[in-house]
């Protein structure tokens, strides 16, 4: 039969009065189990601190996935010491140690940011200094051993333009600024054994955005350029926009490779994502993403050259079949916002080339 | 019922009732060749599905459209008219598999086969073997516990089993987006579904039970019977995304605007195309009556069959 509880119009074509009795009762059985009218699944409240917990995952190689202290933060834990990206919120700092610690008891020697936002830097202070940069020698020997008592955080140059020229609420303690910064579209190390990729993509969900990809581990830290638990957070202050997202997204989909048995592609597993926030994912879920940012992308911008305003858009509601899934109406980043942010990206004006 | 919630009295239920509208020559009890289990109470074996059991969803495909008993709200039936069949073209889902809770639907031969622990001999997992796709599923008889909600969620899901009289009742969780109906309306990755496998004689019937929280008003419920076939063959399932369309990076196709299709599937069987958009309510018997109040479509000058 087609279905039981569906399709009931195959049934009644083919065996009518043989099965009517099985419909009606199973309809009885559906009909005493209405859900109710349903609430977005991405509205939780801010969570409580005090009282959270680190919870961590081992992903794969060397690499975990450490989940509770704000935005996803990824150790990757061996000989050489630890290598940390973000380090979440500051109120969560101690406890994000404590897990550390039951990993590794190696030197933590590295942090990279994969943008400046606060629930993926607030730990960068406390977490830096209970690290060790490696250094000795000469280098101890004629800038003094302060040069080796912390972890180096690297970052993208805007992330510290940005945490070094904030005043008043935003301003950052310059210990939690990076040490280390990059502006080429790539910057390489090796560490624990394996190449490591630090991977800069332009204006996306900030100005500053890095994906860290562990290439034995194979695991890819995203950052906030792919979640799961809402719509992409589009930093328009800080330089973010829809097509930036979408490229990093396009991006991760042409580093993952998914794993295969016997010649079939399985098109999941393989290259491990750790996204900014949600659970962790492989490159099939990135798909699922990209294909819905991308959808949404599309539709604002046939809007916009429908000669459509603002409001306009978000009256069409372009985002409909995916609000139950990923849209808000309270909190940091509700659906309206989103909306607000994919029209605005599509409708800037381009910044005039700059002189020398 | 929640959506997220397995319901379980609802599943037993229908199950229930499922089994005592089967014909009788289903029920006669008898010692299944092949089986491990004396009592029947073991679903080890190979098997073979039936397509004449809804075989213009199954294998042709089902029509553009065609949201008939679906227990859908708005925003799948949206993501369905906007859904573009050309989706599956893109290499990165050419080789997507079915999920659990909808492999059972595919055109595959079916092997199960217990894990069996060499100290205590118990049966601490079953395996799964599709053809399709060579989708294999683990169901954890031992009692563990399913992995927290930020784990990695794979097409077949973390599955744990349990017998309940002699059905074997699976529960799945972490599994990833899938599709209720292969015309575009999806299933989310936060959907749980609970599986009875059953036997009568030489059948097997499946009955799934989804619950989706994001895309479903209620549970949706759907059979499919297998025939105990000892010399199935199994055949391998080479997939290797190629690129079919040349297309711009990252292009993702979709109806943007209006979808031109959706009057063809309630013109061409002479549905209402109210009753084509679905619903919980297009579920029950009493809907027919609404039906015949309808607005019917103009048939077109040629109905192309399916086969």
């Amino acid at each position: 039969m087609r279905t039981m509880c569906s399709g009931f119009f195959g049934f009644l074509r083919r065996w009518a009065g043989e099965v009517f009795a099985v419909v009606a009762s199973i309809a009885f059985a559906c009909s005493a189990t209405k859900i109710l009218a349903q609430q977005p699944v991405n509205n939780a409240p801010t969570p409580d601190y005090s009282k959270a917990e680190v919870h961590v995952l081992h992903v794969q190689g060397d690499v975990y996935m450490l989940v509770g202290a704000g935005g996803n933060i990824t150790v990757q834990a061996g000989n050489d010491g630890v290598l940390m990206v973000d380090t979440g919120v500051a109120q969560m700092s101690d406890k994000v140690l404590a897990t550390v610690r039951s990993i590794s008891d190696k030197p933590i020697r590295y942090i990279v940011n994969t943008h400046v936002h606060p629930d993926h830097t607030g730990g960068n202070e406390t977490v830096a200094k209970a690290g060790m940069t490696i250094a000795g020698g000469n280098v101890v020997g004629d800038i003094g051993a302060s040069a080796s008592n912390q972890a180096q955080v690297i970052a993208f140059q805007s992330v510290l333009d940005r945490m070094s020229s904030a005043t008043g609420a935003q301003a950052t303690p310059q210990a939690a600024w990076p040490t280390e910064t990059y502006t080429t579209p790539e910057r390489k190390m090796f560490f624990n054994g394996e190449g490591i990729q630090i991977i800069h993509i332009p204006a996306a969900h900030t100005d500053g955005d890095s994906l860290v990809f562990f290439r034995r581990s194979d695991v890819i830290s995203t950052g906030d350029v792919f979640v799961t638990n809402r719509y992409p957070l589009i930093d328009l202050q800080r330089g973010g926009n829809i097509q930036g997202v979408i490229a990093a997204l396009n991006k991760i989909i042409e580093m993952a490779i998914p794993a295969a048995i016997a010649g079939a592609d399985l098109q999941e597993g393989g290259t491990m994502v750790i996204p900014g926030h949600g659970r962790l994912c492989d490159v099939a879920d990135v798909v699922f993403y990209q294909e819905m940012v991308t959808v949404i992308r599309d539709r604002v911008q046939d809007m916009i050259n429908k000669g459509m305003t603002l409001e306009q858009v978000k009256a069409a509601k372009p985002t409909r079949d995916y609000d139950p899934r990923y849209g808000a109406t309270s909190g940091i980043w509700t659906t309206d916002m989103f909306v607000e942010a994919v029209f605005k990206s599509l409708t800037a004006k381009p910044q005039a080339a700059g002189g020398n | 019922m929640g959506g997220t919630a397995p319901g379980k009295p609802l599943g037993t239920l229908a199950v229930l009732i499922i089994l005592v509208a089967l014909p009788s020559g289903r029920l006669a009890a008898q010692a299944p060749p092949g089986w491990a289990n004396a009592s029947g109470e073991d679903p080890s074996g190979d098997w073979t599905p039936r397509f004449d059991e809804d075989w213009e969803e199954r294998i042709p495909g089902p029509e553009i459209g065609d949201y008939l008993g679906l227990p859908i709200n708005a925003a799948a039936r949206f993501r369905g008219d906007a859904w573009d069949a050309a989706l599956v073209e893109l290499p990165e889902n050419q080789c997507r598999q079915h999920a659990s809770d909808y492999g059972w639907r595919g055109p595959s031969n079916l092997h199960i086969w217990p894990e069996v622990d060499r100290a205590t001999q118990r049966v601490i997992a079953y395996h799964t073997h599709l053809s399709a796709y060579g989708a294999e599923q683990t169901i954890w008889m031992d009692k563990r516990p399913h992995p927290p909600d930020y784990a990695l969620h794979t097409w077949e899901g973390f599955s744990t089993g349990e017998w309940e009289g002699d059905q074997l009742v699976i529960t799945t969780t972490h599994l990833k987006e899938n599709w209720i109906r292969r015309n575009g309306i999806p299933r989310s990755d936060l959907a749980t579904a609970r599986v009875h496998l059953m036997k009568h004689g030489n059948y097997l019937t499946v009955a799934v039970i989804v619950y989706d929280p994001v895309y479903l008003t209620e549970p949706f419920i759907r059979t499919t019977d297998f025939v105990y076939s000892p010399q199935a063959q199994m055949a391998p399932w080479p997939c290797e995304p190629v690129d079919e369309v040349d297309r711009p990076e990252g292009q993702v196709p979709s109806h943007l605007g209006a979808n031109p299709f959706l009057d063809e599937f309630p013109a061409k069987y002479g549905i209402p195309p109210e009753a084509a958009r679905g619903g919980a309510e297009t579920m029950y018997p009493e809907y027919q009556l609404k039906m015949k109040t309808m607005r019917l479509l103009p048939r077109p000058a040629k109905v192309v069959p399916n086969r």
